[in-house]
C-alpha cells in the first residue's frame, strides 16, 4: 500500500575535509510517511541531509530517489528530481521580501497535482500572509522557519528533508509546524525529518532511525523506540 | 579665481555627474557579475572597449542607411548585446572552469582575456583610433549659466539614472532578478532550490558584458575608441565596485557620483593629477570600511591552497650553488653584447619575480600592484641621479629605500585587509603611483619619462652591467631565500595555512605581512632601479598594470609551490618574448592565450609541474 | 587550586543575549566540561575565554591574572593553549615543523632571518610529538597525516606554549567513534601530570562522562546545572532540558515548569 521506496540510500559515508563524519549509513523513504532521524548534537544528523543533498562531499554504495540515481548529481539535479531541501539554519535570502523568496523555489509541479502556490501557502502559514512584501532580515526565527518550509514546497517536491524544524522557536510556532508537517503529509509529501527535540519527533513521526556518532543504531516505528526506554537513554542521553 | 565663478562650478559638477553616469554604467556590470560568480572579472573592460569600438563602427553605417536619433540609440542597443553575447562566450568557454579557483588564478585567467582582446581588437576594427558619430538631435551644446554645455552630456547624465531604474525593475520584478539577488547572497541554497547554476551565470555574464559594452557604446561621440580603454575604465571601475562594496549596485551609484564629483573639483585641489584622489578615496573607504560603503563583511576568495610547502632539503646544494655562480660568471666569455643584454634583464626579471614570491607563494598574499616597488625603485634611482646629479652607487641604494618606504606606507593598509580586497587594494596602490608619475610632468617627466640614467664608468658596458647585476641578483636572492627558510619565512607560511592556529600560538600575524611587505618592496626596488640603469631611463609603464601582470606570469609560469619557480619563469617568459615577438604581431595574443592555458592546464607551474613528475616516478 | 576563574560573563546579540551572567572555575589538572543543545551559548563563553569574542560584561583571570580583553596573542603568552573544532595546523609543514613553529613563537624568534626554522628547537618538537604518541611522524607533512594524528598534532602545538589551560572546542569532533577515547585519556594523563586545567566542549556524552571531572550544563546563555557527572546525569533539569528523557515529551509544547 505505500508503494515503491521513494529514497532509498545504502551505506553513506560522508567528509568534512579529511575529518569522517558518516560512517556507512543507510535509511529509505516511503512516499507520503515522516521518519524522524534522531540523535544528539553532532551525531551526523545534519550531515546525512547535506550528503543526500550533495552538499557535502560523500559516497554510498547505492543512492537513488524515485529510482534516479543520486551519485555524481549536482545538487539542482536532485532538487530538480523532486526532494526538497529546507536546512538547519533556514538559509533565508535576508535581502529578499516573503513574496521574492517564496519565487526563488517555484517550480511547476508534475501533471495531475495541485501545485503549491504562495496562496495556499499563506493558508498553511497565516503568519506569513501578514507580512508579503517584507524582507528576511526583519522577521523572527520562527518565520523565518515557516518561509524556508513555504519557499522549499514552492517547488512542489515529493520528499522534504527537514532540518531541526523546532531548534530555537517558540513553542506556538513548534505546533505550527508540527502541523504543517501534517498538512504536508496530507498532501502525499513524505518528509525526512532531523529533531533533536523528542516530544516534537514523536508527535508527528511514523519512523524513527537513531544516529549515534555517525552510525545508524536503530531504526523502526515510532512506538518501538517509545517503548525501549534502555535504547533511548543509552542512545540519547541520561 | 576661476574655482568662485558659479557657472564654472555649475558646468563642473554637471560633467562631473556625466562621468560618473558612464562610470557607473560600466562598474555595474562588474559588480554584479562579481556579486554572483565571485570573480572580479578583468576582461570587464575589454568588453567595454569592444562595445566602444562596436558602436563607433557599427553606427555610422547605420546613420548612412537611415539618419536620425532611431539609428543611433538602435545602434548603440546593438553593440551592446554583441558584447552581451561575447561575455556569453567567455562565461562558457574560461570562466565557468574557474569558479572554484584561487582567486590570484581568476584575476590572472581574465586577464589573459584582456591580452587576447587587445590584439583581436586591433585585428577586427584596425590600429586607428575611431572617432564615432556625434548624436543626431544633440548635436547642439545648451547654454548653462551663460557657459556651453554639450547636450550629450546632459543625455548621458540621464543615462546613469535610467539605467539604475531599469536594472532595478530587472532585479526586483523578474524571476531571473530574484534569482540573482538571491545567487549573491547564497548560491548553494539556490542550487538546493533546484535552480541551475551554469544558466544563471551565464545570464549574469550576458548582463554584466552587455552594461559593459553599453558604457562603453555610449562613449563614441565624446572619445574615440581607442586601444587603451580598457585598463583606463577597468582600474575606475575596480574603485567604484570596491568602495561601493562588492556585489552592491546601489553602493556602486553612489560610488560612481562621488567618484565623477572627486575627478570633477579634484583638478581644483590637485591639479596635477585626479586619480590620485580618486585612488585616496579608495584608500580612505576600506581603511574605515573594509567591505566597502554597502558591502557584507565576508570572506572573499582566501583560498590560499597554493603555495610553498616544506620539503628535505636537497643533498649538494653547496655545489649546485657553485655551479651557479660559475655559470653565471662565465657566461660572459660565451655571449655576445645582445645575449647579455637579455640575460641581464632576465636577471633583473627574476629578482622581481622572486621577490613577488616571498608574499604569494610564501604569505599568501596576493599583491597585484607589484609594479609599484619595482617601479619606485627605478624612479627613486633616476630622480636620484636627475635631481641630485648622484652616481648609480648612491641612487641604487635610494631606489631601493624609496621602495621599501613605499611598500611600508602601502603595506600598513593593506595586511588589513584579505583575499581579493587586498588584490584590489595593491593594485589601486600601483594605480596612484603611476598615475603620480604620468601626471606630475615637472618632476618626472610625464609620459616621457627620464632619461640619461647611466651607470658609473667601472659598471658601463653589457660584460661590466651583466656582472654587477648577476652579483646583486644572487645576493638578493640569496638573502630572500634564507628569509623563506628562517623563522620570519615560517611564521608567514604558517599565517597563510591558519590564520587561527598562527594567532593561538602567540604570533602577530600583522605585523609579519607588514614586514614582509618591506622585504619584498626592497628587494623589488633593486630590481627596478638596476632596470632603470641598464636601460638608462624611466617611464610610467613600469608602474603599470602590465609590469605587475608580468611578474605575476613569471611566478605563475614557474610555479608558486616552489622556491626557484619564478626564476625559472623569468628566464621563459623573457625567452618566449624574445622568440615570439619577432615572429608575429601578435604577442599578445599569444601571451593571453599561454596564460588562460597555464591556469586551466599547469596550475602548479613549469617547475612544480616537472617536479611532480619526477616525484611520482620515484 | 583554582587556575581559571570566570565571574559574570555576559554577552547579547542585537537584543539575543547569548550569554548571562555565567561563572565558573577551574583547577589546575582539572578537565571541565561544557555541554548544552546548539545555541546555548557553549561557543559564546568558550570564545570569550579564548579570546575571540569579547565579553560585555564579567571577567576572566588566569592565575588572578585579568585577561578578559587580552588578545589571542597574549593570552598566548599568559599560558592560555588552545585546539578547534576542526583541527587548525599548518599543513604545509611537517608535524615537528608545527610544533617547532610554536616553539619558536614562545621563544619570541618568529622575526629571525638567520638560522633556518627546521634547525631550531628540533628535539624539544620531537619530545612534545612523542608525548602525543607522533614522534614515528615527525618528518611527515601535516597534509598526508590521518585526521586522528592531525588532531594530535594539534595537541602537540597547544602543550608547546606550555599552558596552564587548555581550551579544546569539541576535541573528538571528526574523529572515528574508536579514536575518541584515546585521544582524550591521552589529553587526561597529560594534564593530570603537568597541572593543566582542561575547559572543553563535547557533543559526545561518553567522551564528556568518561573523561570530565566536572560538568556544566548550558541552556539559554545561562548555566542550569553544575556538579559531577554523576550529579548532572541525575539532575533532572537537565535531563528534561538536554539530555532527553520520556518525561519531557509533553512540556514542550506549553511554557512547562522551569
Amino acid at each position: 500500500m505505500r508503494g515503491d521506496v521513494l529514497l532509498d540510500i545504502r551505506n553513506l559515508r560522508a567528509f568534512y575535509g579529511r575529518a569522517q563524519v558518516l560512517f556507512g549509513l543507510s535509511l529509505h523513504l516511503y512516499p507520503g510517511e515522516v521518519v524522524a532521524l534522531v540523535g544528539r548534537n553532532g551525531a551526523g544528523k545534519t550531515t546525512t541531509l547535506k550528503a543526500i543533498m550533495g552538499l557535502v562531499s560523500a559516497t554510498a554504495t547505492h543512492a537513488t530517489f524515485k529510482g534516479h540515481s543520486l551519485s555524481k548529481l549536482p545538487t539542482y539535479r536532485i532538487a530538480r528530481l523532486g526532494l526538497g531541501y529546507v536546512p538547519e539554519d533556514r538559509r533565508i535570502f535576508t535581502d529578499l521580501t516573503v513574496e521574492e523568496n517564496l519565487e526563488t523555489g517555484r517550480r511547476t509541479a508534475e501533471a495531475g497535482r495541485s501545485p503549491w502556490t504562495p496562496e495556499r501557502l499563506f493558508r498553511l502559514f497565516p503568519n506569513l500572509g501578514e507580512m508579503r512584501g517584507r524582507r528576511g532580515n526583519q522577521m523572527s526565527g520562527g518565520e523565518q522557519q515557516m518561509l524556508s518550509i513555504a519557499r522549499t514546497l514552492m517547488g512542489n517536491p515529493d520528499a522534504i528533508l527537514l532540518d531541526e524544524p523546532s531548534e530555537g522557536i517558540a513553542p506556538v510556532i513548534v505546533q505550527m509546524m508540527a502541523e504543517a508537517i501534517r498538512a504536508m503529509k496530507a498532501e502525499g509529501v513524505a518528509v525526512l525529518l532531523s529533531e533533536q527535540n523528542w516530544a516534537f519527533a514523536a508527535g508527528i513521526s511514523d519512523r524513527a532511525c537513531v544516529i549515534e556518532r555517525g552510525e545508524m543504531r536503530f531504526q523502526g516505528s515510532m512506538a518501538e523506540l517509545m517503548a525501549d526506554k534502555a535504547l533511548r537513554e543509552g542512545t540519547l542521553g541520561g | 579665481m576661476i574655482a568662485l565663478d558659479p557657472s564654472f562650478l555649475a558646468v563642473q559638477a554637471l560633467s562631473g555627474l556625466s562621468s560618473a553616469s558612464s562610470l557607473f554604467i560600466t562598474a555595474c556590470g562588474l559588480t554584479i557579475v562579481f556579486g554572483v560568480t565571485r570573480i572580479v572579472n578583468f576582461a570587464h573592460g575589454s568588453l567595454y572597449m569592444i562595445g566602444a569600438y562596436t558602436a563607433a563602427t557599427l553606427i555610422p553605417r547605420l546613420l548612412e542607411f537611415s539618419f536620425g536619433p532611431t539609428a543611433f540609440w538602435a545602434g548603440i542597443l546593438a553593440s551592446a548585446l554583441i558584447v552581451g553575447v561575447i561575455g556569453v562566450i567567455i562565461e562558457v568557454v574560461l570562466l565557468r572552469r574557474i569558479y572554484g579557483a584561487p582567486e590570484l588564478f581568476q584575476l590572472l585567467a581574465t586577464f589573459g582575456v584582456v591580452l587576447v582582446v587587445q590584439d583581436l581588437v586591433v585585428q577586427v576594427f584596425g590600429p586607428e583610433d575611431i572617432l564615432g558619430p556625434r548624436a543626431p538631435g544633440l548635436r547642439a551644446p545648451v547654454d548653462i549659466l551663460g557657459r556651453r554645455f554639450p547636450s550629450y552630456e546632459l543625455a548621458l547624465i540621464a543615462a546613469g539614472p535610467i539605467v539604475l531604474g531599469l536594472v532595478w525593475l530587472l532585479l526586483r520584478r523578474t524571476r531571473f532578478g530574484v534569482l540573482v539577488r538571491a545567487a549573491t547572497q547564497d548560491r548553494d541554497m539556490v542550487a538546493s532550490l533546484g535552480v541551475n547554476q551554469a544558466l544563471l551565470f551565464t545570464g549574469t555574464l550576458f548582463l554584466g558584458a552587455f552594461l559593459a559594452g553599453l558604457g562603453g557604446a555610449l562613449q563614441i561621440p565624446r572619445v574615440s575608441a581607442n586601444t587603451g580603454m580598457d585598463l583606463a575604465i577597468i582600474a575606475e571601475a575596480f574603485v567604484v565596485t570596491v568602495v561601493g562594496g562588492m556585489g552592491s549596485v546601489p553602493g556602486a551609484f553612489l560610488a560612481a557620483l562621488i567618484i565623477g564629483q572627486l575627478q570633477a573639483f579634484g583638478i581644483l585641489i590637485f591639479p596635477k593629477s585626479t586619480l590620485v584622489v580618486v585612488f585616496l578615496l579608495m584608500a580612505v573607504v576600506l581603511a574605515i570600511r573594509p567591505y566597502g560603503l554597502f558591502g557584507r563583511a565576508e570572506v572573499i576568495g582566501g583560498t590560499h591552497a597554493v603555495g610553498i610547502a616544506s620539503r628535505k632539503p636537497q643533498p649538494g646544494r653547496p655545489f649546485i650553488l657553485l655551479f651557479t655562480v660559475a655559470a653565471l660568471a662565465g657566461f660572459p666569455l660565451i655571449a655576445d653584447a645582445y645575449l647579455l643584454k637579455v640575460a641581464t634583464e632576465i636577471l633583473i626579471f627574476a629578482l622581481f619575480a622572486f621577490s613577488l614570491q616571498l608574499l604569494i607563494g610564501v604569505g599568501g598574499l596576493v599583491s597585484f600592484g607589484h609594479a609599484a616597488f619595482f617601479g619606485l625603485g627605478a624612479y627613486g634611482a633616476a630622480l636620484a641621479v636627475k635631481w641630485f646629479g648622484t652616481s648609480m652607487e648612491t641612487a641604487l641604494p635610494l631606489g631601493l629605500a624609496l621602495a621599501a618606504l613605499g611598500a611600508g606606507l602601502i603595506g600598513a593598509f593593506v595586511v588589513r585587509l584579505s583575499g581579493i580586497y587586498l588584490a584590489m587594494m595593491t593594485l589601486a596602490a600601483a594605480q596612484i603611483l603611476y598615475a603620480v608619475a604620468f601626471q606630475w610632468v615637472d618632476v618626472t617627466g610625464g609620459d616621457n619619462g627620464i632619461v640619461g640614467v647611466w651607470p658609473s664608468r667601472w659598471a658601463s658596458g653589457p660584460v661590466p652591467y651583466y656582472l654587477l647585476t648577476a652579483a646583486l641578483t644572487l645576493v638578493a636572492v640569496l638573502l630572500l631565500k634564507r628569509i623563506i627558510d628562517a623563522p620570519f619565512g615560517y611564521a608567514l607560511r604558517a599565517a597563510r595555512d591558519s590564520e587561527a592556529r598562527a594567532e593561538a600560538i602567540g604570533l602577530a600575524i600583522r605585523r609579519h605581512r607588514w614586514l614582509a611587505f618591506i622585504a619584498a618592496g626592497a628587494a623589488a626596488g633593486l630590481a627596478g632601479g638596476l632596470y632603470a640603469f641598464s636601460r638608462g631611463s624611466v617611464d610610467p609603464s613600469l608602474l603599470g598594470i602590465s609590469t605587475s601582470v608580468d611578474a605575476l606570469t613569471m611566478l605563475l609560469l614557474g610555479g608558486i609551490q616552489t622556491v626557484i619557480g619564478p626564476l625559472v619563469g623569468a628566464g621563459a617568459l623573457h625567452a618566449l618574448r624574445d622568440w615570439i615577438m619577432p615572429l608575429t604581431p601578435l604577442w599578445r595574443l599569444f601571451l593571453g592565450l599561454s596564460i588562460i592555458a597555464m591556469v586551466l592546464l599547469f596550475p602548479r607551474g613549469l617547475v612544480g609541474t616537472v617536479r611532480d613528475r619526477w616525484e611520482a616516478r620515484a | 587550586m583554582t587556575l581559571l576563574t570566570v565571574t559574570g560573563l555576559h554577552k547579547s546579540f542585537g537584543g539575543v543575549v547569548a550569554a548571562r551572567d555565567v561563572s565558573f572555575t577551574v583547577a589546575r589538572g582539572e578537565m571541565l566540561a561544557i555541554i548544552g543543545p546548539n545555541g546555548a551559548g557553549k561557543s559564546t563563553v568558550f570564545n570569550m575565554v579564548g579570546g575571540q569574542l569579547g565579553p560585555d560584561r564579567g571577567q576572566v583571570l588566569i592565575d588572578g591574572q585579568d585577561i578578559t580583553h587580552a588578545s589571542p596573542q597574549a593570552r598566548f603568552r599568559g599560558g592560555v593553549g588552545r585546539t578547534f573544532q576542526v583541527a587548525q595546523t599548518f599543513l604545509s609543514m611537517s608535524a615537528a615543523e608545527n610544533v617547532q613553529m610554536a616553539l619558536i613563537s614562545r621563544f619570541r624568534q618568529s622575526r629571525g632571518l638567520w638560522t633556518p626554522a627546521r634547525e631550531r628547537h628540533r628535539a624539544g618538537a620531537v619530545d612534545l610529538l612523542a608525548q602525543v604518541g607522533m614522534a614515528e611522524a615527525a618528518d611527515m607533512p601535516c597534509s598526508a597525516l590521518a585526521y586522528g594524528d592531525v588532531k594530535r598534532v594539534e595537541l602537540a602545538i597547544a602543550l608547546a606554549g606550555q599552558p596552564k589551560l587548555l581550551l579544546m572546542d569539541e576535541p573528538t569532533a571528526g574523529m572515528a567513534p574508536q579514536e575518541r577515547a584515546a585521544l582524550m585519556d591521552l589529553t587526561a594523563s597529560i594534564a593530570a601530570s603537568q597541572g593543566i586545567g582542561v575547559l572543553f566542549t563535547e557533543h559526545d556524552m561518553d567522551v564528556v562522562f568518561g573523561h570530565a571531572a566536572r560538568v556544566i550544563v548550558l541552556l539559554r546563555g545561562q548555566i542550569i546545572a553544575a556538579g559531577t557527572p554523576d550529579e548532572i546525569r541525575q539532575d533532572p533539569q537537565v535531563r528534561r532540558a538536554y539530555l532527553g528523557d520520556s518525561h519531557a515529551l509533553e512540556p514542550s509544547q506549553g511554557t512547562g515548569p522551569a
